[in-house]
C-alpha cells in the first residue's frame, strides 16, 4: 500500500470538514502513517488464499420481516435536536452563500 | 460549422452534426410497508417525523437490519431487467455531509450491486423496439426531505436555514442504471421517455412500488453527453463530456431535459466552448436546465463495507423461484390485451402513453365494453389528469365508477356530452355517476311524450324546412334535431329526436 501523503491527509481533513493547520498536518501525516502501517502488519502474517475480511462473524442473510415496530414520537425525535421548527429538525444553511 | 453565442443550437443542427449519447439513473422507492433497515412505516404523507426510529434518525447504538421484503423486490427487479443476480454482496457506506442523512453516511450498496448485466426492450411510439443495456441495480436507502427557509425562492441558493423532515429517510429504494445508451440519434429525448415508462410499467407490473412521479416514488436523473459525428456519418469513439439532470420527474419532462441539454451542449461545442462535468437542475416550467454544482472532491464518498449489516447471500433455488414467478412482461401483456380488447394499434397506444392499461384492464372487469374503458380512460380522464399535472391513476375516480358512466352512456340514459358533465361531478366528489346524474338533473329526455311534443313545435317553427323534408330532402332534418336539443337543453336523444322528425314528416 502506497503510503499516506500530507496531501492525503489534507484531503481527508477537507471530506471529513477538519480544519487542520499546516503544522497539525505535518504531525497527523506522520502519525496517521504509522497507524496505517501497523494495520497493514497484519497483511504478512495471512496467506494471499485469505480473503479480505469485512464482518467478524461467518453470517449472511440478517433478515426481519415486513412488519411495522413501534418508533419514536416527533417530540422524542426533536427531543436530541439543537434546534427544531416545525416538527422539523432546523438544520444551518447548507450552501455557503456566493 | 460558423461560431454561435446563441444559448441553444436548433436540434435538427445538433443531431446532424453530433451524436447523443444517454445514460438513465432511475431511483425507485419500494412499496414495502416498513422501511430498508427498520420498522418505521413507509406511507407517504404524514405529519414531519412521524415516520421514525433511532436507526433512521443514525442516533448512536441502533443497529439497522435488512427488510426481507426489499431484498425480494430487488431479487425481482433484477430478473426482470433480465439481471444477473450476485450470488453474494455486501452494504457499504456512502460518506457525505448533508442534513438529508442524519448518520452522515447512506447505506447503499458500491462494487457489490444486486443484480447487474441485464437489459430492457423498451417500445417507441410508432413501434420500433430499443434494446436498452442495464448496467446494475442496487439497494439503497432514501434520504429525508428538506425545507429550505429564507431568501426568495425556496430553493437551497440563498436560504438561511433548512428544516428536516426524516419520514422518508431509509425508505427501501432500487436504483437502476444504464449502460451508456448510444446509437438512439434524434430519437435519443424519446428512447429516454420510453425507458423510463417501460421501467414504470415494469415495477408496476411487478407490485413493488406505486410508482407515482409526482409523489417521487419514482425519479430519473438523465446524463446526456454529445459526441462529434465523423465525416462519414460515423460516430467519433471517445464519449464526450457529460452533464447530469437531477430529479426529472415525468415522463414528458425526461423528453424535454433530454433535448434541451442536447441542444445546450450543442451550442457550446458549436461554438468552441467545452462541456463542464456536472449536476443541473432541471425547470419544468421554462423547460431548461441550469447548473447545479461541479463534480468535485465533495463526490469523493469514501465507500467501505457497512459493518452493521452481514452480506446479502441469495440462494439460488429461491432465484429460480422467482424467476418463475415473475409477471408476464408489460409489452406481451399489451400485445395480448389489445387483441382480446379489439383495439386499433392507434387506440392501444393512446391508452399505453396515458398510463391507463390497468385502469381499462380494471374497469372492463367490472362490466364496462373496452371500446368505452379505453375512450374515457385515454380521452376525457387522460386530459383531466394531464391538465392537473397528476398520474392517471391518481384522479378522484375509480374504475367501477367509469364503468358506471358507461353504461349510463350505454342505456341511452345520459350522451356524451352529458356523461363528461358527470365525470365533472365525480371528479369533483360529487359521488357515483348515478348520483351525480340525480344532482345534477342530466338524465336524457327520453320521454316520448315530452320529445313529440318538442319535435312539434320546432316543425311549427319552421315549415319551409318541414317542406324540405316532405319533398325528400332527409338531410335538412339537422336543423329541426338542433332546435329541439337547444330546447331540451341538450338532455335528448338526439337519434330518438331524428327518428320522431321523421316519422312525422316522411310517409312510411
Amino acid at each position: 500500500m502506497a503510503a499516506l501523503t500530507r496531501d492525503d491527509v489534507a484531503h481527508l481533513c477537507g471530506l471529513a470538514r477538519i480544519a487542520a493547520t499546516d503544522t497539525e498536518l505535518d504531525r497527523l501525516s506522520g502519525q496517521l502513517g504509522v497507524i496505517l502501517d501497523a494495520v497493514a502488519g497484519a497483511g504478512e502474517v495471512a496467506p494471499a488464499d485469505v480473503p479480505p475480511m469485512s464482518h467478524p462473524l461467518p453470517l449472511t442473510n440478517v433478515t426481519r420481516p415486513d412488519v411495522l415496530r413501534p418508533g419514536l414520537t416527533p417530540e422524542q425525535a426533536l427531543a436530541g435536536a439543537p434546534a427544531s421548527e416545525q416538527q422539523r429538525f432546523r438544520v444551518p444553511r447548507i450552501l455557503e452563500q456566493d | 460549422m460558423t461560431a454561435t453565442t446563441s444559448e441553444v443550437l436548433p436540434y435538427e443542427d445538433v443531431v446532424a452534426a453530433y451524436d447523443p449519447v444517454i445514460g438513465l439513473e432511475v431511483h425507485v422507492e419500494l412499496s414495502t410497508v416498513t422501511k430498508m433497515f427498520c420498522g418505521c412505516s413507509t406511507v407517504f404523507g404524514a405529519e414531519p417525523n412521524t415516520q421514525v426510529c433511532p436507526v433512521c434518525l443514525g442516533l448512536p447504538g441502533a443497529l439497522p437490519v435488512v427488510n426481507a421484503v426489499a431484498v425480494e423486490s430487488a431479487v425481482r427487479i433484477g430478473l426482470a431487467l433480465d439481471c444477473s443476480i450476485a450470488p453474494w454482496g455486501r452494504f457499504a457506506r456512502k460518506n457525505y455531509f448533508y442534513p438529508d442523512m442524519p448518520k452522515n453516511f447512506q447505506t447503499s450498496q458500491y462494487d457489490e450491486p444486486i443484480a447487474v448485466d441485464g437489459h430492457l426492450d423498451v417500445e417507441l411510439d410508432d413501434g420500433t423496439v430499443f434494446r436498452v443495456q442495464i448496467e446494475r441495480a442496487h439497494m439503497e436507502e432514501d434520504t429525508g426531505k428538506s425545507l429550505h427557509v429564507g431568501g426568495s425562492t425556496g430553493r437551497i441558493h440563498g436560504a438561511e436555514h433548512s428544516l428536516v423532515d426524516y419520514n422518508r429517510a431509509g425508505i427501501p429504494l432500487i436504483e437502476i442504471v444504464t449502460r451508456p445508451v448510444t446509437g438512439a440519434g434524434q430519437r435519443a429525448p424519446e428512447v429516454a421517455r420510453a425507458y423510463v415508462g417501460a421501467v414504470r410499467d415494469l415495477l408496476r407490473a411487478l407490485g413493488v412500488s406505486d410508482v407515482r412521479m409526482e409523489q417521487g416514488s419514482l425519479r430519473c436523473d438523465a446524463n446526456v453527453s454529445l459526441r462529434a459525428r465523423t465525416p462519414d456519418g460515423q460516430s467519433a469513439v471517445p464519449l464526450g463530456t457529460r452533464t447530469e439532470t437531477k430529479n426529472v420527474n415525468s415522463l414528458r419532462s425526461v423528453e424535454r431535459a433530454v433535448r434541451y441539454e442536447m441542444t445546450r451542449q450543442g451550442a457550446r461545442l458549436a461554438s468552441g466552448a467545452t462541456i463542464l462535468q456536472e449536476t443541473r437542475h432541471w425547470h419544468e416550467d421554462s423547460g431548461t436546465t441550469t447548473s447545479g454544482r461541479e463534480k468535485s472532491d465533495a463526490d469523493d464518498y469514501r465507500y467501505f463495507p457497512e459493518p452493521d449489516l452481514v452480506p446479502i447471500a441469495p440462494d439460488p433455488a429461491w432465484v429460480a423461484t422467482l424467476a418463475q414467478t415473475l409477471p408476464e412482461a408489460p409489452p406481451a401483456r399489451r400485445r395480448r390485451l389489445q387483441a382480446a380488447w379489439g383495439l386499433a394499434d392507434l387506440q392501444m397506444r393512446d391508452l399505453v402513453y396515458a398510463g391507463a392499461t390497468e385502469l381499462v384492464e380494471a374497469t372492463v372487469a367490472v362490466g364496462a365494453s373496452p371500446a368505452a374503458a379505453a375512450k374515457w380512460w385515454s380521452g376525457e380522464l387522460a386530459r383531466t389528469a394531464n391538465a392537473a399535472g397528476v398520474e392517471l391513476s391518481s384522479l378522484a375516480i375509480t374504475p367501477a365508477q367509469v364503468a358506471q358512466l358507461a353504461g349510463l352512456v350505454e342505456s341511452g340514459r345520459v350522451n356524451d356530452t352529458m356523461a363528461r358533465q358527470v365525470l365533472k361531478g365525480v371528479l369533483a366528489g360529487e359521488g357515483d355517476p348515478e348520483q351525480v346524474v340525480g344532482a345534477r338533473g342530466l338524465e336524457l329526455v327520453s320521454d316520448d311524450g315530452a320529445l313529440g311534443a318538442a319535435v312539434d313545435r320546432a316543425i311549427a317553427g319552421a315549415p319551409d324546412v318541414a317542406a324540405k323534408i316532405r319533398d325528400g330532402k332527409v338531410s335538412a332534418g339537422g336543423a329541426l334535431i338542433g332546435a329541439v336539443m337547444k330546447e331540451m337543453k341538450g338532455q335528448a336523444d338526439a337519434a330518438r329526436v331524428r327518428e320522431l322528425v321523421l316519422a312525422r314528416l316522411t310517409s312510411p
